[in-house]
């Protein structure tokens, strides 16, 4: 039959529907809602407030986030030059001192090899402000935890007992014992020293000559970094997917 | 009034034959090394703890973590099994029950001792683990429980020296749960950290717990046999039937710890991640080589082995012999358990990171250990002259 003497048919309606085809069809609907609703019981990943990508996406799922802002970043990292300005506007603006191997942010470099030519390549990082972040469940007196307005992981330094577990179970090394506080330090995507005066960048975004880091509200569909996140040709990845912390700095390539 | 009542009871406990020239001088050098040791520690919150320990960054615990690990262990070790003979009363290692309750409050503090040390700033941990308390947190509850099980065993010995037997047992028990409880959150602190892939995983918890059975046996019969050689005496046949009975539960446990020591190792190199692969070469042929197979294996696991089959698990001074290089064997594998997991650098392929990260315990940290090694030497010989009667324990609770 094609397609139009198909269409000179006329509909004709559920009311004809014989009783065991509407069984089967309730039947198949029962099993495709049991499927997902078992699957979502029995899942592991799924936890109440932290929601990551599905399994082949590091991107965020939308409007699965418990925070009033969601900072995150993303890295254009083939745009990195290593200039270092980022690493002196943080140490500037948060007085991170030198030495002790203290740094909030750094650039990591290696030598990688394309079509037999040597090509040195550069990759910035910093606190990846996890959504399921290993340093905030291990600490002992909640001395580093989730900030409830931003989602920025942050430290409260009165109460650091300097027991160096976070430091232990943090994927990224993105935590340093500070002399100074005696206490653990790390990048809080400059909360206190930037976003509280009302600025809407990191000193290390700000200070970025070559347009490498991207920070704003990953909820905001108005921010870049929405838009280089939710872009379909952009490839995003994210630093040590396997730990299951669910990373908020994300790289691509520009 | 109370002075006299503490005065009476210590005269009932206390052993006299002990009160030698020699023992009072082994118990003062103790205590100098004591001194002399912790000072190494307590210098850390004058000059800073980054000054004086060789940790880094990258490798945030070093050697007095593991030290730290190696005294909790034996404790809930010997904590277990004294509870064990308590509750139990059948067993024929209750007659040196009171021994191992004693050691292993002795032990526990040897490991506040090199923890106090170590973490940079205790006093917050006293109130901000009341305070502010992250029931998430593996090191919270161990930390709790250690207490709790400190708290309780030094109320059951309490029990123990004065009489009161149905304290002494309820307290007992009561302390033995938290010490399990404690020991399997120490593993938990390394077990729940995927971004070490040596430590991740459920097998870990299970490991200090039997590596617990393990030491605690060995504690078990080092110290009975310290304790009659330093007098000069013969154990009775009851505590030599106690004695051989922790050497067959040293046997069966070393063999199990073998075994999972075994399939702890092979299953980094059938898949996982490359850098639990990586960290466990670090013991195979790595920087931890030598410590592995030299202390761990031959040291801790085959010689006494070897003497253990020719004790016949009858002569007492061999099985103490396996015991102690078994406890040697145990430190060793607690610092390379703990530094295999660091060595390894999370950034590997940046930076021109080397394969592995370079720590060598500083010397105060040597110091620390040996404070805390001389605060269970101490605890022993103290224990030994002030509360020796109770430890002769004449018959089963």
């Amino acid at each position: 039959m094609n397609i139009e003497d198909l269409e000179k048919e006329s509909n004709e309606g559920v009311e004809t529907l014989p009783l065991a085809e509407r069984r089967n069809f309730l039947k198949m609907g029962l099993m495709v809602t049991g499927v997902f609703l078992g699957g979502s019981v029995l899942s592991l990943t799924s936890a109440d407030t932290a929601k990551g990508g599905t399994a082949d996406s590091v991107i965020p799922a939308e409007g699965a986030y418990p925070y009033t802002k969601h900072y995150g970043m993303i890295m254009r990292q083939n745009n990195c030059i290593d200039c270092e300005k980022c690493i002196d506007a943080c140490r500037e603006t948060n007085h991170v001192p030198v030495g002790h191997g203290a740094w909030r942010t750094t650039i990591q470099e290696r030598l990688t090899t394309l079509d037999g030519v040597e090509k040195q390549e550069f990759r910035p990082i910093l606190c990846n402000h996890c959504n399921r972040p290993p340093c905030v469940r291990v600490c002992p007196t909640k001395a580093t935890y989730k900030d409830p307005e931003t989602g920025i992981v942050v430290m409260n330094y009165s109460k650091c007992i300097g027991c160096k577990t976070c430091m232990a179970a943090c994927p990224y090394n993105a935590r340093y014992f500070s002399h100074d506080k005696y206490a653990i330090d790390k990048c809080n995507f400059c909360l206190d020293t930037r976003l509280s005066m009302g600025e809407k960048e990191t000193a290390c975004a700000a200070a970025c000559p070559a347009d490498v880091r991207v920070f704003g509200d990953i909820k905001d569909s108005s921010t870049e970094i929405y838009q280089l996140l939710h872009k379909p040709d952009n490839r995003i990845w994210v630093l040590r997917p396997e730990c299951g912390a669910l990373p908020n700095v994300f790289y691509m390539n520009a | 009034m109370a002075n006299n009542s503490i005065a009476n009871i210590f005269a009932e406990t206390q052993d006299t034959s002990l009160a030698t020239p020699a023992m009072n001088r082994a118990t003062i050098f103790f205590l100098i090394t004591i001194v002399a040791g912790l000072s190494c520690g307590v210098a850390s919150f004058i000059f800073g703890h980054e000054a004086i320990y060789n940790n880094t960054r990258e490798v945030p615990w070093g050697m007095l973590i593991s030290t730290y690990a190696f005294w909790a262990i034996t404790s809930t070790g010997l904590c277990i099994y004294a509870a064990i003979s308590h509750l139990f009363g059948g067993t024929r290692m209750a007659i040196v029950s009171n021994r191992m309750v004693w050691m292993s409050i002795v032990c526990i503090m040897a490991a506040f001792a090199t923890i106090g040390v170590e973490i940079a700033s205790p006093h917050r941990m006293i109130i901000y683990n009341i305070l502010s308390p992250n029931p998430t947190s593996n090191i919270w509850w161990m930390g709790t429980l250690y207490g709790l099980a400190v708290g309780c065993m030094i109320v059951e010995f309490f029990g123990i020296v004065t009489g009161l037997a149905r304290i002494a047992v309820i307290l007992g028990t009561a302390g033995a749960i938290a010490e399990v409880l404690a020991n399997s959150c120490l593993g938990g602190v390394f077990a729940t950290l995927p971004s070490r892939p040596y430590w991740y995983g459920g097998q870990l918890p299970i490991y200090f717990l039997t590596a617990a059975f393990l030491s605690g046996a060995c504690a078990t019969i080092l110290f009975n046999y310290l304790a009659y050689k330093i007098r000069g005496k013969e154990m009775s046949e009851a505590v030599k039937n106690g004695v051989k009975s922790a050497g067959k539960a040293m046997l069966l446990v070393l063999i199990l710890y073998a075994v999972a020591t075994f399939w702890r190792l092979v299953m980094y190199y059938v898949g996982g991640d490359e850098l639990g692969r990586i960290a466990a070469s670090a013991l195979v042929s790595g920087p931890l080589s030598i410590n592995f197979w030299v202390m761990e294996v031959c040291v801790g696991l085959l010689v006494p082995l070897l003497l253990i089959i020719l004790s016949r698990l009858e002569n007492i001074a061999m099985m103490a012999f396996a015991g102690f290089l078994i406890l040697i064997g145990q430190f060793v594998a607690r610092y390379d358990l703990v530094a295999g997991g660091l060595l390894v650098p999370v950034s590997l392929g940046w930076d021109n990171a080397p394969t592995y990260l370079d720590y060598v315990p500083s010397v105060f940290e040597f110091g620390v250990i040996i404070g805390s090694i001389s605060v269970v030497c101490f605890g022993f010989l103290i224990g030994e002259r002030v509360f020796g009667k109770v430890f002769e324990q004449k018959e089963h609770h």
